[in-house]
């Protein structure tokens, strides 16, 4: 298990960009009237933005970037861009390379892609800690999207309305006198075929596999190149590897479970996040929750709820928070940190 | 852990389900509509309500609510992998 004591690290801004596109639970026409009701009751989701066919996470997280970094005049000081994705614009190059030349950032900064989704944001800002805390950098820009809904296929039941898309940009900076915080993280990947689109890549490349739709279960209907996901796996692998991750970190920390102001997950759906919650006894106004408006928005579902739901007290309170990403590989990571006057900002893409 | 409260608890989180209707012989598959989101409910109700995790294959070798009240019983007395 991956424990830390993180450093000198402060987060100042978050900016989190949404498509104008909104898909209704109600409204998915493979949905009986009863059916669209357990699923907003179960999962949580009323409604999810998706992206146009033109628009990728990247593009998302370039709007939120160059927003972010015109607000806070920093373009120069920027020395590392991380982009966590699971849905980069090309096989190669990263797409960070490509973001570091779109958003004018200096050619002395460095650009790379992290290939996580649910837990990703999490351990993108270990990543910027790391570099951050010799000194050495000035500036990072985690960079945090996926364009989820472009992999399900639209009579996959199981996984079409519960994918929303997103994008994000946190700004990340050295702060010599900043609190310490404390990362737990871990890996299953017994797990791998939870959550998988088997096709398209290396093991099984486009040119060699049968694209032929497939009802795999009643109302469930997909090609290998489609997101396949299954829900009980990975129910069962939160339930046991989230609450013992998040008691992990408040145990480096010292700190007690009603020290938090906030617990932010991943928002993954309702009946797991609920679980959570509950298992780690706070009450509802402690663990916000943004998967209603939003759905499962993978990579960017942490800061996509701090930017809907704790703007004005991440403006404006000194805040103790424990984000904790989980998800796809298996993969998580639990991060409870210090924050102070951090800029947010919601945009929608046009 | 009493098979009637294992039935109250089914019966109250499903809004289409009223007193009586559930039976420890009842199967529970074949509940109006069945999908693999009841089977998550399923899980969850019991995890929130004795902290006993079934997987997948635990809950695919049960067929009837008696079976899933046994088999939740066995692993809140420690005779299965605990969650």
């Amino acid at each position: 298990m991956a424990e830390l004591r993180l450093k000198h690290t402060a987060v100042k801004a978050i900016y989190s960009v949404i498509p104008k596109m909104v898909y209704k639970t109600h409204d998915y026409p493979y949905f009986s009237e009863d059916e669209a009701k357990m699923f907003a009751n179960t999962t949580g989701i009323i409604e999810r933005r998706v992206a146009a066919t033109n628009v990728t996470a990247s593009d998302m997280c370039f709007k939120a970037a160059q927003t972010l970094l015109e607000d806070m005049n920093c373009h120069h000081e920027i020395d590392l861009l991380v982009f966590v994705t699971q849905s980069p614009d090309y096989f190669l190059p990263a797409s960070a390379a490509i973001l570091q030349d779109k958003l004018g950032l200096p050619k002395t900064c460095m650009a790379f892609d992290v290939n996580l989704g649910c837990s990703g944001y999490v351990h993108g800002l270990l990543l910027a800690n790391r570099y951050l805390q010799q000194g050495g950098l000035r500036k990072v820009l985690l960079l945090a999207g996926d364009k989820s809904t472009i992999s399900t296929h639209e009579q996959d039941k199981t996984a079409f309305p519960l994918f929303g898309d997103a994008g994000s940009a946190t700004l990340l900076e050295y702060d010599a006198k900043g609190k310490d915080w404390f990362f737990d993280a871990g890996t299953d990947g017994s797990g791998a075929d939870a959550i998988i689109i088997e096709a398209g890549h290396s093991r099984m490349p486009y040119q060699s596999f049968d694209d032929q739709d497939i009802e795999v279960a009643p109302g469930v209907v997909r090609s290998k190149k489609h997101l396949a996901i299954d829900g009980m796996a990975v129910f069962n692998f939160a339930l046991k590897n989230v609450p013992k991750s998040i008691n992990n970190a408040l145990d480096l920390a010292k700190l007690k479970t009603e020290q938090l102001d906030y617990l932010v997950l991943h928002q993954a759906n309702q009946l797991i996040t609920d679980s959570i919650r509950k298992k780690m006894n706070l009450p509802k106004e402690k663990c916000p929750s943004s998967i209603g408006n939003f759905g499962n928005t993978s990579s960017a579902s942490i800061p996509l709820t701090l930017c809907s739901e704790l703007s004005e007290a991440l403006k404006k309170e000194r805040l103790c928070l424990l984000l904790c990403g989980f998800g796809v590989g298996f993969s998580w990571a639990s991060l409870l940190l210090s924050t102070h006057n951090v800029a947010t900002k919601l945009l929608e893409y046009d | 852990m009493e098979i009637d409260d294992f039935i109250k608890a089914i019966e109250e989180e499903f809004d289409n389900l009223n007193p009586g209707d559930v039976t420890p012989n009842s199967v529970f598959r074949d509940m109006e509509g069945w999908s693999s989101m009841h089977a998550l409910i399923f899980v969850a109700l019991i995890d929130s309500k004795y902290d006993v995790l079934l997987n997948g294959d635990e809950l695919k070798s049960c067929v009837t609510i008696n079976d899933l009240f046994d088999i939740t019983r066995l692993k809140l007395n420690g005779g299965g992998a605990k969650a």
